[in-house]
């Protein structure tokens, strides 16, 4: 069974006083112990505002309309908000994009520790900070002991990242959503931050949904790979699987706009146009505009998700991304 | 040591600017009429005063008058009031207490007002309250604190007789001669009214600062990060998110200190209220010169010291901000 099963959830934001829109209309996952899922997709497609729906964090006016989150058998969306409290940050963490703002200026990296233990255990502040060294150690940030006491700007993108890591590690949680865990940072730390929780992932069994828009990380740590577009989605299936033959045309486009599937002294490829606001959702399906092999039908009708795949015409296997 | 490294460097800044007011401050002096005109009567002849000119050397150059006055100054002696006959810088430490009061009533007033209006304005954006405190709040910027003080006085003090309008009531000595209000009833009944209109002034404009500071912090990463560790409500408001909202809310509220002492002049006015602002409007209208320029150079003082120890509160709240001469 499943250790985290999200249906058909959607998230809504009032629009004028009688009106809404969705920021998700219908998004469905399943993620089991110790799995690792990219979720991808060009920014505004709804890929953070899953991960946050999931910890019921959605940002007021914003609410989750529609749905069910089932975490260890239990429907989060239907707990109280203390209940809820228990598992976020305990047993599912969350890594923020940018980890220049997700520490809070004005309080140490141990007091930003320390509490989010003393939130969910019963336990000393003696043996909370003993817990928090032993992390930032886990995270390879050299002498520990003494970071506890520095303040955020005392410690360079890099380290700040591996202590929010060390945060998210704390309770030894079952899941970890990452939200573009290494888009702000330097690409030379990229590649380690990104080693750091692949392996953190593999030796504590912990699930990962890792949140993108780099497919080139995608490959490397997930297993599966969820690709939305427009508040859905619109491929889902093993990460190589997709990689090596991508079936829904955008998918196919996203990865023929990756500079090493381009030919050299050839311009780049980019999809034509960019992804519509959610308040302006074109009929059909929300990708006809900038599809190439849209029908009439696409015009007309949106295409459901039916083994993986959400397109009137699918690509064929070998019609995939030019190598 | 670096907080008295911290303290030298604003103790030397303290002498340069006090040095800047007092030259501002007794070059008024030539400007402000003869002051033989309302030391003697008409009795006294042209040429009787002529002599009391040269003797009290009002006939030497600008700048030796200006280094004899210095010269006493820095001793703590500005110069007798011509008025009351007696030094003026004790003339003006007698009526300190009276006005150090009122700044301080208004100022407890506004901290305990404003910070949880501002905070519940920013949790509880749509509910009538807030919205009731805002308009409130456009309209107490608007009305000039004269206006205020008057219809205080003619509500509470004439129309309801609930509290009185007029001086500070009965007070009690403290053992090194500070006059308070604080200690019995009828002083602080004679507080209420100046208090509440001198704080309406900062009440408004705080409680907006504050609200907008909240609502910016409530909108940061690290308060919803903080959320996501699955910290209760009040941690995430009161540890994350108003934490920093204190740091703006010092640095204009140290500068709106200023902006209070000059606007007790005009509440201690309408109120009679027995303190230096008072003093110094009743200083003007006799051009009681040492009087006039001792007010200017104790209020210069008080500036400087509450500048400096708000400087010194950032440092402590903000992280950011190492005092100077600190190891990084």
């Amino acid at each position: 069974m499943a250790l985290l099963e999200v249906t058909d959830l959607h998230v809504a934001f009032p629009r004028g006083k009688h009106h809404e829109v969705e920021a998700l209309r219908g998004v469905s996952l399943s993620l089991k112990k110790g799995e690792r899922l990219g979720i991808v997709g060009e920014s505004g497609a709804g890929k953070s505002m899953l991960a946050f729906a999931i910890l019921n964090l959605i940002a007021e006016p914003g609410r989750v309309s529609q749905g069910a989150i089932r975490f260890d058998g239990q429907n989060l969306l239907e707990m109280s908000e203390h209940d809820i409290r228990g598992i976020r940050g305990n047993r599912i963490s969350m890594i923020f994009q940018d980890p220049m703002v997700t520490l809070n200026p004005v309080l140490t990296i141990g007091t930003q520790m320390v509490e989010t233990l003393k939130a969910h255990r019963k336990i000393s502040t003696h043996e909370a900070r003993r817990l928090s060294i032993e992390k930032l150690k886990l995270v390879a940030i050299p002498s520990a002991e003494s970071r506890l006491d520095a303040y955020p700007h005392e410690l360079s993108g890099g380290l700040r990242q591996r202590v929010v890591i060390a945060i998210a590690l704390l309770t030894d949680p079952e899941i970890i959503i990452a939200d573009e865990p290494t888009t702000a940072l330097d690409v030379t730390i990229q590649a380690e931050i990104m080693a750091l929780i692949l392996q953190l992932c593999r030796d504590r069994d912990m699930a990962l949904i890792l949140i993108t828009h780099d497919l080139g990380v995608v490959a490397e740590v997930t297993e599966r790979l969820m690709i939305m577009y427009a508040g859905l989605c619109v491929e889902e299936g093993p990460t190589q699987r997709i990689i090596n033959a991508p079936t829904h045309p955008y998918s196919n486009g996203l990865l023929k706009a990756l500079p090493q599937n381009s030919e050299r002294g050839q311009d780049l490829y980019q999809i034509p146009g960019s992804m519509p606001p959610i308040t302006a959702l074109p009929s059909g399906c929300a990708y006809h505009p900038r599809c190439e092999f849209a029908t009439e039908r696409c015009h007309v009708s949106a295409p459901d998700l039916v083994n993986g795949i959400a397109c009137f015409h699918p690509l064929k296997a070998d019609a995939k991304a030019p190598a | 040591m670096h907080i008295i490294a911290f303290l030298l460097r604003r103790a030397v800044q303290a002498v340069i600017v006090m040095f800047v007011i007092s030259l501002i401050g007794f070059s008024i002096q030539d400007n402000l009429g003869d002051p033989l005109r309302e030391l003697v009567g008409q009795s006294v002849s042209e040429a009787e005063r002529d002599l009391m000119r040269e003797d009290m050397g009002l006939n030497d150059p600008f700048l030796s008058q200006y280094a004899r006055f210095l010269g006493h100054a820095v001793q703590g002696d500005l110069g007798n009031s011509y008025f009351f006959k007696r030094p003026a810088i004790a003339v003006i430490m007698d009526k300190f207490p009276a006005t150090f009061e009122l700044v301080l009533g208004s100022v407890l007033i506004f901290l305990t007002v404003s910070i949880p209006a501002g905070i519940y304005c920013a949790i509880h954006r749509n509910s009538w309250l807030t919205r009731f405190i805002m308009s409130a709040s456009i309209l107490g910027i608007s009305v000039p604190v004269f206006l205020t003080a008057i219809f205080m006085v003619w509500i509470f003090g004439v129309e309801l007789g609930w509290l009185p309008a007029y001086g500070r009531g009965a007070t009690y000595e403290l053992p090194w001669g500070w006059d308070t209000g604080f200690l019995t009833l009828d002083g602080l009944k004679h507080l209420i009214l100046p208090c509440v209109t001198l704080s309406s002034i900062m009440l408004p404009l705080f409680i907006r600062l504050i609200r907008a500071e909240m609502m910016e912090a409530m909108g940061t990463d690290y308060v919803r990060f903080a959320r996501a560790k699955g910290l209760s409500t009040t941690r995430v408001r009161y540890v994350h998110a108003f934490r920093n909202t204190l740091l703006p809310v010092v640095t204009v509220g140290g500068l709106m200190i200023g902006t209070l002492i000059a606007y007790t002049i005009l509440t201690e006015t309408v109120f009679q209220w027995p303190g230096m602002g008072f003093l110094f409007l009743e200083a003007v209208n006799r051009v009681d010169t040492p009087l006039i320029i001792a007010y200017i150079i104790v209020v210069g003082l008080i500036f400087v010291i509450v500048n400096t120890m708000v400087d010194f509160i950032y440092t402590l709240i903000n992280p950011m901000v190492k005092l100077p001469g600190a190891k990084a």
